[in-house]
This record gives structure tokens, sequence and C-alpha cells, in this order.
């Protein structure tokens, strides 16, 4: 006891004339103790504060001097227990060899962090004329197979007191690098209500999202945006922070919420990172109504500007290329070839569309349904029936979800396989798709990046027997739900964006030009 | 009267079977195998000519002629069944040959020689009386019957010469012969099967939970993930409704779509398919339902597809594996030219 008390005075006079590697080393040896002491039964109490330090731990540079105040303290406790279990060498001897080994593992990790500092800060500084450096960091919902990553997902989701969701059923071993989760069980069942930490509009989107009432790369995107408005709309600044920075780190969280409900599109990457870049521009001497105003403006202008009047740019290219008598086929529910079809139908052009669903989304239907509401005459099959139907079919419209760096286009699961068959019959197929949905990411088959939805989906009853009923239960069996899907670039004839018709291999170009302007 | 009592019997016979097949090919998917239905048609025949009442070949012929007529009639998709019919009437000509003493070679080989020089012996209008030309017909299809059997036996014995371990193979809908085959694989060797469901009647989810009950690691994907998952697959093994005489196939829709994928990516494509599903056929007319019109959208549900001779790699039958180019001569093993037109 008595000892405790003097070497626990030591500590803390030492802990004054810490400076900030000496801090990152205890920090380590913390670490050290932990993995060392895990059969350890310790009394509850060292637990306790061991939980207590090790959550502040991984927190940014700021909230350093509470954890350390706290960390010499266990650190002291397990030091005593290690002098209990090992009366033979004397305490000195033992703090002596920890700090050799503490040293030595500083400088290697030092070395290895401030490599990955500098790559960090260097990407934004970087000119477009550069090349930039290729250290990106792997999106964190390709990585679920890596356990490491799992742990640091989870540690992150609860400082950040977002519910962690589970994956469901039995993945494919192609994919067992993917989430798969269930509609069943949202992200919201674990959230109290009311809502502290997230906002409530979006729980009601990470909702919307996760139950597929709002679908659609678009769709989604306007959606967070305007979501968006709202948080920015009930957001005031705490005093002795600036709008810039505390805005931007109070919306990570709500990002990440999102994603848990459904992994983040393309469209919607760059519609936050725009917004972002937006909130970080803010002058510091800005009035919070001036600056939320300016926030609220330039997102409408995004809304404006990247996805209204570019479809009507694409839907002017686009009626260029439809002439009467001509038979098209569409793909799945694109609201932007669906708007492409009617602005045609109301410039008097006669045609007739061919529209091709698959399960189990069936979304087709609901294209169906608009372009019969504006009067344009359609026929409807499944895409087992493209061979049947193709023949007379004179062109191919189809949507993107995103446009990749290597002109590879990502869409709805079954757009490849639609650009295959048309490519074998020669019918010219063209990609509607604006430039806000250009991605940077480049992807040569569907495995290595993709969306695994939920398997029951899959599950149909037919003539009142549904077979699949209990897959579950059977131990090889598995149900494969793709989301999307990657159309390699000699399929496509033809890109349609705002900036005009571009072949698919233009799309780094327009990114270039893109980034220049920005 | 027992000859009009055996006729009566023998037209309700027939009757029942061509109203069983007007029923199965109304509901969704086959109830019953072709091979059943083979099964079925060649007894039925062999009943015929059993019980019916001829005196020489060419009575017989016209008889089984104008039946099989009738039941192609009744339901023109399910071509095994003039198959069939066309294999016995190759049988009744054998066994008269046989029975004149001819050979059967020289009959069967059109060749330059025999257009100039005989011309008048395939004219034989077959109305000669042998009185054990019953029982070598009746003997002759007992063996047909026997082979019927054992189609399916015979390509799983094949299994394992084209299945090697660790594979991902793919196939599309359900074929009670590829079930069999990689069931047959699976007693020796462990793979991977990916099913696709071949929508709307969904027949390829039997054919995965069957599947999956022996112990195959198999998986579900819907129709529209056939080209995505493509690139990890190294053989796509399907069935088929039938196999037509250029070399290519009538089979379930979404199988040229599975052809051409299978192409792009040069993966072999296997089509497992007993001799008996063979058939005289060229090209094709699509057969297609009309399912719920609205008023104003057209829907079209074709049941089959076809699949050109090019996109085929191998054909696995009962009597070994084919390509497609060596389909037309195993044509002319089977039928007579001139039963082509029933």
């Amino acid at each position: 006891m008595g000892d405790r008390l003097t070497a626990s005075t030591m500590l803390q006079n030492e802990g004054k004339e810490l400076t900030k590697e000496e801090k990152q080393r205890l920090r380590k040896e913390k670490k050290q103790h932990k993995k060392n002491k895990k059969d350890d039964k310790g009394p509850p109490e060292k637990e306790k504060e061991k939980e207590k330090a090790s959550v502040p731990a991984p927190s940014k540079p700021a909230t350093q001097s509470p954890a350390h105040k706290a960390a010499p303290a266990p650190v002291h406790a397990s030091e005593s227990a290690a002098a209990a279990e090992k009366p033979a060498k004397s305490k000195a001897e033992l703090r002596a060899e920890r700090r050799a080994r503490q040293d030595s593992e500083r400088t290697s990790k030092q070395g290895k962090k401030e490599g990955g500092q500098q790559s960090a800060s260097s990407k934004p500084k970087a000119t477009p004329n550069e090349l930039q450096p290729v250290v990106k960091r792997l999106p964190e919902h390709v990585q679920v197979d890596d356990p490491a990553a799992l742990k640091k997902l989870a540690k992150k989701l609860e400082r950040q007191q977002v519910p962690l969701r589970s994956d469901y059923g039995y993945k494919v071993s192609l994919f067992s690098h993917l989430h798969q989760y269930s509609r069943k069980s949202p992200p919201t069942l674990q959230i109290s209500i009311p809502a502290t930490v997230i906002h409530p509009s979006i729980v009601r989107l990470g909702l919307q999202y996760s139950q597929g009432i709002i679908a659609g790369s678009n769709a989604r995107s306007v959606a967070l945006l305007h979501t968006f408005k709202q948080v920015i709309q009930d957001y005031s600044t705490p005093p002795n922070e600036e709008l810039s920075r505390d805005l931007v780190n109070k919306l990570s969280p709500y990002i990440s919420f999102l994603s848990q409900c459904r992994p983040l599109s393309a469209s919607m990457g760059n519609a936050i990172k725009y917004i972002k870049k937006e909130i970080s521009n803010i002058p510091s001497q800005c009035k919070e109504e001036e600056a939320k105003g300016k926030l609220q403006a330039c997102i409408d202008s995004y809304i404006n500007e990247k996805i209204i009047l570019a479809s009507e740019a694409i839907s002017k290219y686009a009626i260029e290329k439809i002439s009467d008598g001509d038979v098209i086929l569409v793909y799945g529910c694109s609201s932007l070839v669906n708007h492409i079809l009617c602005k045609a139908f109301e410039k008097q052009r006669k045609f007739r569309v061919i529209v091709v669903d698959s399960r189990p989304r069936l979304e087709g239907r609901e294209a169906l349904r608009r372009l019969v509401k504006k009067g344009i005459r359609c026929t409807y099959v499944l895409i087992s029936a493209l061979s049947y139907i193709l023949p007379e079919v004179s062109k191919v419209f189809l949507g993107a979800h995103a446009l990749l760096a290597n002109g590879y286009v990502m869409s709805r699961v079954g757009t490849s396989q639609i650009a295959l068959v048309a490519k074998a019959y020669n019918v010219p197929v063209l990609v509607c798709c604006e430039t806000y949905k250009f991605c940077e990411r480049v992807q040569t088959d569907s495995f290595v990046s993709n969306e695994l939805d939920d398997p029951d989906d899959l599950i149909v009853t037919r003539n009142g027997k549904s077979h699949l009923e209990n897959w579950q239960t059977v131990k090889s069996l598995g149900l494969l739900n793709l989301v999307y899907d990657v159309t390699p670039p000699d399929f496509v004839d033809l890109v349609i964006t705002d900036l005009g018709m571009i072949p698919c291999t233009s799309v780094p170009v327009v990114l270039r030009v893109k980034n220049v302007d920005q | 009267m027992p000859g009009a009592d055996k006729e009566t019997e023998l037209s309700e016979r027939i009757e029942a079977f061509l109203s069983e097949l007007k029923r199965c090919g109304s509901g969704a998917g086959s109830l019953r195998g072709s091979a059943e239905t083979a099964r079925e048609t060649t007894s039925l025949l062999r009943r015929i000519t059993a019980q019916a009442r001829w005196s020489n070949a060419g009575d017989l012929m016209e008889i089984i002629r104008k039946e099989g007529r009738r039941m192609t009639a009744g339901q023109p998709s399910e071509t095994t069944v003039g198959n069939m019919v066309r294999r016995v009437l190759k049988i009744i000509r054998e066994e008269y040959a046989r029975s004149r003493g001819s050979t059967e070679e020289a009959d069967q080989q059109e060749s330059l020689h025999k257009l100039l020089t005989s011309g008048g012996s395939s004219e034989d209008n077959f109305r000669q009386h042998f009185t054990h030309l019953k029982a070598n017909v009746i003997e002759a299809i007992n063996e047909l019957l026997t082979e019927l059997e054992g189609t399916t036996d015979n390509i799983s014995m094949q299994a394992l010469e084209h299945i090697h371990s660790n594979e991902v193979i793919m196939t599309i809908g359900r074929s009670r012969t590829v079930e069999a085959f990689l069931k047959d694989a699976a007693r020796k060797r462990k793979f991977h099967v990916i099913v696709a469901e071949c929508a709307p009647f969904c027949q390829g989810h039997e054919m995965a939970t069957s599947l999956s009950k022996e112990d195959i690691e198999t998986t579900v994907i819907p129709d529209a993930a056939i080209f995505a998952v493509m690139s990890r697959v190294n053989k796509v093994i399907i069935g088929t409704q039938t196999v037509l005489a250029n070399g290519g196939l009538r089979a379930v829709n979404g199988t040229h779509t599975l052809a051409l994928a299978a192409k792009h990516h040069s993966t072999p494509l296997i089509v497992c398919a007993p001799m008996f599903k063979l058939s005289p056929q060229v090209s094709d007319t699509p057969f297609t339902r009309f399912s719920e019109i609205l008023s104003k959208v057209n829907a079209h549900c074709p049941v089959f597809d076809y699949v050109p001779p090019e996109l085929i790699t191998l054909f696995i039958s009962n009597i070994g594996g084919n390509a497609p180019s060596y389909i037309y001569r195993l044509m002319s093993e089977l039928y007579h030219p001139e039963d082509h037109e029933l």
C-alpha cells in the first residue's frame, strides 16, 4: 500500500515533465501490458481503470492531457501486479527493460507513422499536373474479412455512438469481404428515442435507405443533400469552436450511420466531398447565420447544376440520337433514362420502348408505370428473354450508377449482360450518366467492390411451394443477391454526359478537367 | 369381340396419354422429365404394335405415323414424342429389311453411287408380309426401352472425366440429367456449383436445394448476375430440351445469354443430353406464352431459347462425348430421312 503511494507520486512528477514522445511511449506501454496481462485475473478495479483509459486512447491530440493523467495509474497498477508475480526481478530492472523495448518499438513505429501522415497530407496539396501518390486508404466496406479492420470500425463506431450492424446469413465464399445485411434488422433498432447523437432526419433517411424506400443513385444523393440542409439549419456552433471545423466533425458520425444502413454510393461520396470542402472553406470571421445561408445556397446550386440541369443537357444530346421508328430497350428504372424518353416523346418522336426487368428487385415495373402513364407504347420482358427480344431492338439506353476511371461502367446487376448480348446482335449501346457520378476508382470485375443485398429476397413462392424457404438450415446452400456489376468499355458505344457525348475511355480526361476546375 | 375391346382399350390409352401431354404443357415447367415422356411414348407404341390390326410393315408404319402426328400436335414443344415415333419407324424399316434379307448398311447410306445405280430400292412400299415381323419389332422396341432406362446412368458415369476438384461449375434452371451428373461427380470430388434461377418459373431453386442436400456447395443467383459471376466459373454444364440437327439447342430461356457470356470468357459450355432428345428440326420459332396483358403493354414470356452450335463446346450423351459438328451424323444413324416429316 505504501509502496504504491510513493511509486504513484514518482510517476505523477514524471508526468508533469513528460514530452509528447514520452506520452506516446506510455500509451504503448499500456497497450503492451494489456496484451501481456490478458489472462491475469486482477481485481475488477484495475480492469475498470484500464477500460476508462483505453476508450479515450485513440482520440485526437486535443484530449490527450486528461487521458494521460489516467494512464500512469493503470500502468502503475499493472506494474505492481507484475512486481507481485515476479519477485525475482526488481521493479527498477523491469522498468528499464520495458523502456528499452519501448524505445526500439517507438523508433520503428514513428518512422512508419510519419510516412503515413506525410502521404495523407500530401494528397490535397498535390496539383493535378503531378501524378498523385497512390496511398489511398481502402474503404471499410470491402474489408469485412479482415478482423483488424472490423475491430477498428467497431471502435470508431463506439466512439461516435453509432450502432454497429451485424451481418446476416451464410455468405458465399467469393464475397466474404463484403457486408451482407438483412432488411428485417435495421440499424435503427438499437438507437434510443429521442436520438441525441444522430439528428432525427438522418435516422429517418438511414431507415429509408436500408428498407429500400429511397433507391436509385440520383434519388439517394438528392435526399442526402436535402437532409444535410436540414442538419445545417438546426446546427448551432458551440462556444469556442469554429463552424468550419466543428460542423465537419458533427457530420462524421452521421455519415458512418448512413453507411451502416447502406454502403454509400459513388454519387453520394462525391456530394459529401463537395459539402465538406464548402464547409471548410467558410471564412472564420463569417457570422453563423450568414454561413448557414451560404451553405444552403451551395447545396441548392449543387443539386440544380449537377442533377437537374445536367439531365436537361443530357436529354438534349440524347434526343438527337432517337429517330422515328426506333425500338429502344431500357433496363430497370433509371431516372435519367426515363426523363430522356419522356422528353423525346414530348418532342413528338415516334418510338416504342421495351422494358427489361430482373428479379428480385423488379424495378422495371416502376419504369413501365411511368412510361405508360406518359402514353409511350411499351413492351415488358424479363432479362432471360433478352435474346428473344433483341432482334427487334434498334438502340439500347442504359443508366449508370458510377463511371470508373478505367472506363468501366458500374451499374445495376444485369447491365453488363444486356450490353454483352446487344453487342452480339450489333445493337448500339448508349450509357447516360451525369458527370458528378464519375469516380476515381478502378475496377475490372464485379467481385472486389460490390454490395450484397438481403439474400432472403431471392425466396419466391411458385405454385404454393417455396423451395428456398429454409435455406439457412441447409449447410451448403448460399443465396447471392448482388446489387451492382461492371460493364467493360468495349461493350459500350457512347456515353452521354452533360459535357457532351464521349467514348467510355475519356472518363479520366473529364475527371482531370473537373479537378482543375475545382 | 376381343379384337374390338382391345382396340377401344388401345384408343382409350392413347387418349389418356394425349390429354396428359396437353396438361403437362400448360403447367409451369415440366411436371415430368423428358425421359419419362420418352419411355411412356415408347411403351405406348409397343402396345400399338402389339394390339392394332395390321398385316404388313407399310400398314404398321401408317398407323404409327398417324398416331405420332396426333401426339405431336397435342404438345408441339415436347419433341421427345416425335423423336420416339421416328425411332420406332426406323426400327420397323430395319426389321423389314432384315427379314427381306438385304443388309442394313446399304440401305442407310446415301451415296453418289446409290443415287446413280439403284434408284428403285428406296421406293419399296413395305407391302410384303412376314410372320415374325411383329415379334422382331416388339423385341427391338424392348431393346430401345432398355436403352432409354439406362441413359441417365450412362451420362452420369462420364462425370468424373469432365469435372476436376475445386472447380466452379455453373448451370441454369433444372435438368434431371445434369443433377444426376453432378451428384455422381460429387461422390468423389469436391466442387462448387452456381445455379441461375431462371425466372419466372424459378426451377433453379429446386435444383439448388436438391444439390445442396448431397452436400455440394451451391449458390443461387438471379439471372441478371450471370455475366457478373461468369469470370470465376470454370465450366458451364447445362441440360436442354431438344438438340437440333445443326448442333444447336432449344433450351430453357436465358441459355443463350449464358452461352454468350461463356463464350466471352472462353469458358467451355458442356451440354448433357441423352440421344432421344436429338430432333431432325433445324432452326427454331420461339415458343411463346402471353401472360397478364395490361391494357397498353405487351408482355412476352418465351419459354425456350435457341442457342447456335458455335457457342457449344461439347455434347455429353449416353453414347459418349461429341462435338456439335458431329450431331448431323448421329442423326442419320438414328432416324431415316423419310421420317423427318411425320
